[in-house]
C-alpha cells in the first residue's frame, strides 16, 4: 500500500472538533459565536459575489463592480437610499415589490428546508411540496366559484398548505416506518410533481384551462380569491398581505422551535435521536411531523403565490420554477433561525430579481448570462456554507506549512 | 504484501455482507413472507401473463396502454426481484413481462400488418437503448462514488458538465474524440471540488452534491451564453458517429435494434462488464467497498480511505460526464442549457432501484428508458390531444420511491454512506 509518510508521522494536532482542543481553532469559533453566527454566513455571501465577480471580469470582461450594482438597482433595493430622484423612486418601488413578492415565497420554502433541518432531516423536497400547494390551491380557487372570497381565499391556502404538507409527510412516513432516506424519496416526490403537473395542464389535460386549449395551464383563478395588494398597483403585480403572512410564519417558527413541547422533542431528535428515544420522546412520530410541517410551509408558499399574483398555473411555473431549490439555500446560509432566514430569503430574492430578463438592464449586463451568474453564486454559497471546517482547515494548513518551514522534515 | 494485509479484511467484509444478508430478509411480520424476493418475482410472472390476457378476449383491450403498464410492473418486479437474490424467478418475470407486452401488442394490433409492428417495436428498443445509455454511464459512475462511501446528488451537475464541454470541446478542436476527453476531464474537475470538498472538508455530502448542481448549472449555462450567445450552439459540430453493423443489418427484428447503435452505447456495454468486473472481482473493487462499509476497518489494514474515495469521486464525475457527452455529441447533437433535465436524478435512481450493483443498475437504467421511450412514442396510440402518456415519464420515480420504501424488497445502501471520515 501506498501511504504518505507524513501523514503518520507528522506530530499530529488533536482532532479539530467544534469544541476544538486547538486554542487558536477555539479562539476563532468563539468568535463566531460572539459575533452571533453572522460571521460565516457573511464571509460565505462576501466569498461567493466575490467569485461570482472574478468570473464576471475574466470570462466577459465587464467591470463586476457595476454589473452588482446593475443587480442592486434592478432588485429595487435603492429604493431604500433617500437621495435617488423621483422617477427612479417610482421605477425602483416597482422592482422592490417584486423582490418582496420572491421574497415571501422563499420565506416559506427556506422554512420549509429550515424546520426538517431541524429535526435532523434534510427536506430536498420543497419543489415537489410548493408544487403541490400551487396545484391544489389553483384547482379550489379556480372551481366553486360561486363561493363568497374570504372563505374561498382560506380554503384553498388551507388545502394547498395541506397537500404539501401531506407531499412531504409522505416522505415522513417513509422515514419513520421503514427508514427509507428522506433526501433521495423527497426527489423522486419531486419529479412526479414535475410529470403530474405536465399531465394536469398539458394539452389536452384534465385540469387544462377550458378558455385556451392550445395553451399549457389551468384556469383562472376566480376573481374573488386574488390576495389584497397593499402596495403599488394589483394589476401590476404588487405586493400582497401574503408578504405579512410569511413574517408571520417565520415569528411561529421561532416561537413553536424554541417555545414549545413540540419544537424541543424536534430539536431534540435532530441532535441525536439516540438520545431522544432513550428520553421517550417518539422519533418516527417527529420526524412525521417534521416533514408535515416543512411540507406545510412549502405548500403555503406554492398557495400564495397563486393567489398572490400567478392567478393560475402554467406547465411551466411547475417544471421551470426553482424556488423550493433556492429555500435550501436560504435555510442553509440563514443558518436555519427565523433572523437569518429572513435576511438570506431576501438576498436570494433581490439577486433572482435583480438578475431577470425584466428589471437588469441590458446594456449594462447581459440578463441572460446575469441568471446564471445567479445560480452560480447560489452553489457557491451552498458550497462553503456546508463546510465550517474550511476556516479549520485553512488555519491549520497554515500552521502545517510554517512547521515544515521551520523544522526540516526528518527523512 | 497487500493480499496478506486485506484478507482479515476480506474476512470481515465478508462476515458484513452475511450479516447485511440476513438482516434484509424480513423474518417476522404477517405479510413479510410476500415481501420476500421469490415471492416478487412470481407476482411478476403473473403480471406478464396478465398483461397478455387483457388483450385476449373477453377483455380485449383496444390500447396499448394497458398491456405495457401491466408489464413495465411485471419487469420493474423481475428486476427487483433478480438483484435480492432470486434470480432465476426475477429473470422469469422479466421475460413474462416482456413477452406479455410484445405478444399483447401483437394481439392489439392483429389488424395492423405483422411487419409493420415488428418495425414499431424494434425501433421502440433501439430508442430505449439511446434513453437509457446516459442513464447507464452516470449510473455506473455513481456506483464508485457510493460504493466508497460518499453520496453523490451532484450527477447531474458532472452529466451537465460533460455535455457542455463535449460540445464545447468538439466545436474548438473540431474532432469529437478531443471532445469527448475534454468532457470527461471536466466532469473530473468538477468531481474534483465535491470531493474535496466532502472528503477533506467533511462538509454535508448532500449539501455540496446539491451545491455541485447548482455551481453546474450556472457555469455551463453562463459559459454558454457567455460563447454561442442568442445564436445557440453550433449545429455543425463534429459528432460522435453511430456504428453501423452491415451484416446485421438484414437479420430480422435485431437488424433495426442492433444496425445502428452509437459508439458510446457499444462502449457503455462494455463498460458495463469491466464495471462489474473492477468492483466485484479485483482488490481495487474489494477496497472501495471496504471502505464503503467500514472505513475504520479498511483503515486499519492500511487502505488509505481518503486516496480511495477521492479516486472513486473523480472517477464517478468522469463517467457521468461520459454519460452528459454522449447525450450532447451522440444523441441530441447539440447543446442546450439544463439539456440533462434531471437525468441525473433518474440514474441516481437506477443506481437505487438495482441495489448499487452495475448490473442491477443497467436493467433499471434500460426499464427507465424504456419508460422515456415509450413517453416519445406512445402519443401515436392515444387519441389526439390527451396528455395522459407524459405520465409514463414519471414511473421511474414511483418504482424508485416503492423500491426504497421496501415494498418489493428493501434497497440497502452502502454502510458508511454519507458519513465524513475522520483519520485518527
Amino acid at each position: 500500500m501506498t501511504e504518505l509518510p507524513g501523514e503518520l508521522e507528522a506530530p499530529e494536532a488533536p482532532e479539530p472538533t467544534p469544541e476544538g482542543t486547538v486554542p487558536s481553532v477555539a479562539a476563532r469559533l468563539a468568535l463566531y459565536q460572539r459575533a452571533g453566527g453572522f460571521v460565516v454566513p457573511l464571509i460565505t455571501t462576501v466569498l461567493a459575489f466575490f467569485i461570482g465577480g472574478l468570473v464576471v471580469l475574466v470570462v466577459t470582461h465587464k467591470n463586476p463592480i457595476s454589473t452588482y450594482k446593475a443587480i442592486f438597482n434592478g432588485s429595487g433595493l435603492n429604493w431604500f437610499f433617500p437621495w435617488i430622484s423621483h422617477s427612479d423612486r417610482v421605477t425602483a418601488a416597482f422592482n422592490l415589490q417584486s423582490t418582496l413578492l420572491l421574497t415571501t415565497s422563499l420565506i416559506f420554502t427556506g422554512l420549509a428546508v429550515a424546520f426538517a433541518f431541524r429535526c435532523g432531516l434534510f427536506n430536498i423536497g420543497g419543489q415537489g411540496q410548493y408544487g403541490m400547494g400551487a396545484i391544489v390551491a389553483v384547482l379550489v380557487a379556480s372551481s366553486w366559484t360561486s363561493m363568497s372570497g374570504v372563505p374561498h381565499i382560506v380554503l384553498s391556502i388551507v388545502l394547498g398548505a395541506l397537500a404539501g404538507a401531506l407531499w412531504a409527510g409522505l416522505a415522513g412516513i417513509l422515514k419513520a416506518t421503514v427508514g427509507a432516506h428522506e433526501v433521495i424519496t423527497t426527489i423522486m416526490l419531486n419529479w412526479i410533481v414535475f410529470w403530474f403537473a405536465a399531465y394536469l395542464f398539458g394539452i389536452g389535460g384534465p385540469a387544462q384551462s377550458s378558455t385556451q386549449a392550445l395553451v399549457p395551464v389551468s384556469n383562472d383563478v376566480a376573481p374573488n380569491t386574488h390576495l389584497h395588494v397593499f402596495w403599488g398597483s394589483p394589476i401590476l403585480q404588487g405586493l400582497h398581505i401574503g408578504f405579512f403572512i410569511a413574517i408571520a410564519a417565520l415569528v411561529a417558527y421561532w416561537i413553536v422551535l424554541n417555545r414549545t413541547t413540540l419544537g424541543f422533542e424536534v430539536r431534540a431528535v435532530g441532535f441525536n435521536p439516540e438520545a431522544a428515544r432513550y428520553a421517550g420522546i417518539s422519533v418516527a412520530k417527529n420526524y412525521f411531523l417534521a416533514m408535515a410541517i416543512s411540507g406545510t410551509a412549502a405548500g403555503l408558499a406554492g398557495a400564495i403565490d397563486v393567489l398572490g399574483w400567478k392567478f393560475r398555473v402554467g406547465v411551466d411555473d411547475i417544471q421551470g420554477s426553482t424556488i423550493g431549490f433556492i429555500g435550501i439555500a436560504v435555510a442553509l446560509l440563514g443558518r436555519n433561525t427565523a433572523v437569518g432566514i429572513f435576511f438570506s430569503a431576501l438576498l436570494f430574492g433581490a439577486l433572482v430579481n435583480g438578475t431577470s430578463t425584466r428589471n437588469l438592464d441590458p446594456s449594462v449586463f447581459q440578463p441572460e448570462l446575469a441568471s446564471n451568474l445567479t445560480l452560480m453564486i447560489q452553489g457557491l454559497v451552498l458550497l462553503f456554507v456546508g463546510a465550517d471546517v474550511l476556516v479549520i482547515y485553512l488555519w491549520r494548513t497554515r500552521r502545517k506549512l510554517l512547521f515544515w518551514r521551520r523544522s526540516a522534515p526528518t527523512r | 504484501m497487500a493480499d496478506t494485509a486485506e484478507a482479515p479484511l476480506l474476512a470481515k467484509i465478508r462476515a458484513h455482507q452475511v450479516i447485511a444478508r440476513a438482516e434484509e430478509r424480513p423474518g417476522n411480520g404477517r405479510w413479510s413472507r410476500f415481501a420476500q424476493p421469490r415471492w416478487i418475482g412470481i407476482l411478476g410472472i403473473g403480471l406478464g401473463l396478465l398483461a397478455f390476457w387483457l388483450a385476449l378476449p373477453p377483455l380485449a383491450s383496444r390500447t396499448l396502454v394497458w398491456p405495457i403498464l401491466v408489464g413495465v410492473l411485471s419487469v420493474a418486479a423481475g428486476i427487483a426481484a433478480t438483484t435480492r437474490g432470486a434470480g432465476r424467478v426475477g429473470w422469469g418475470a422479466i421475460v413474462a413481462g416482456l413477452a406479455g407486452i410484445a405478444l399483447g401488442a401483437l394481439a392489439t394490433h392483429s389488424s395492423t400488418s405483422h411487419l409493420n409492428d415488428v418495425i414499431v417495436w424494434s425501433a421502440l428498443i433501439a430508442s430505449t437503448l439511446r434513453y437509457a445509455t446516459p442513464l447507464t454511464y452516470a449510473a455506473i459512475g455513481g456506483m464508485f462514488s457510493e460504493r466508497s462511501g460518499v453520496v453523490n446528488i451532484g450527477l447531474e451537475g458532472d452529466m451537465l458538465m460533460g455535455s457542455f464541454f463535449g460540445v464545447w470541446g468538439a466545436d474548438v478542436t473540431n474532432s469529437w474524440f478531443l471532445g469527448l476527453l475534454i468532457a470527461i476531464l471536466s466532469g473530473m474537475v468538477l468531481a474534483l471540488v465535491h470531493a474535496f470538498f466532502c472528503i477533506q472538508l467533511r462538509a454535508d455530502q448532500i449539501v455540496v452534491g446539491t451545491a455541485i448542481n447548482f455551481l453546474a448549472l450556472g457555469v455551463t449555462g453562463y459559459l454558454f451564453v457567455d460563447k454561442y450567445g442568442a445564436n445557440g450552439a453550433p449545429t455543425s459540430i463534429p459528432t460522435i458517429p453511430d456504428i453501423t453493423i452491415n451484416s446485421l443489418k438484414g437479420v430480422y427484428f435485431i437488424g433495426p435494434v442492433f444496425g445502428d447503435l452509437n459508439l458510446m452505447i457499444w462502449l457503455s456495454f462494455v463498460l458495463l462488464f469491466v464495471s462489474y468486473i473492477v468492483m466485484f472481482r479485483t482488490p481495487i473493487g474489494l477496497r472501495i467497498r471496504s471502505v464503503g462499509e467500514h472505513p475504520r476497518a479498511a483503515d486499519t489494514v492500511g487502505i488509505s480511505v481518503y486516496a480511495t474515495r477521492y479516486a472513486a469521486v473523480v472517477v464517478s464525475g468522469g463517467l457521468a460526464a461520459m454519460g452528459g457527452a454522449y447525450l450532447s455529441l451522440g444523441f441530441v447533437h447539440t447543446f442546450d442549457q439544463n439539456i440533462t433535465g434531471g437525468r441525473g436524478f433518474i440514474a441516481l435512481a437506477a443506481l437505487i432501484f438495482g441495489k448499487w450493483r452495475p448490473l442491477g443498475a443497467f436493467a433499471a437504467c434500460l426499464l427507465f428508458g424504456f419508460s422515456s421511450a415509450l413517453g416519445d412514442r406512445l402519443p401515436t396510440y392515444f387519441t389526439a390531444g390527451s396528455s395522459l402518456p407524459v405520465l409514463f415519464n414519471a414511473l421511474p420515480y414511483v418504482l424508485t420511491l416503492i423500491a426504497v420504501a421496501g415494498v418489493i424488497g428493501r434497497s440497502i445502501p452502502p454502510a458508511a454512506i454519507g458519513r465524513p471520515y475522520v483519520k485518527q
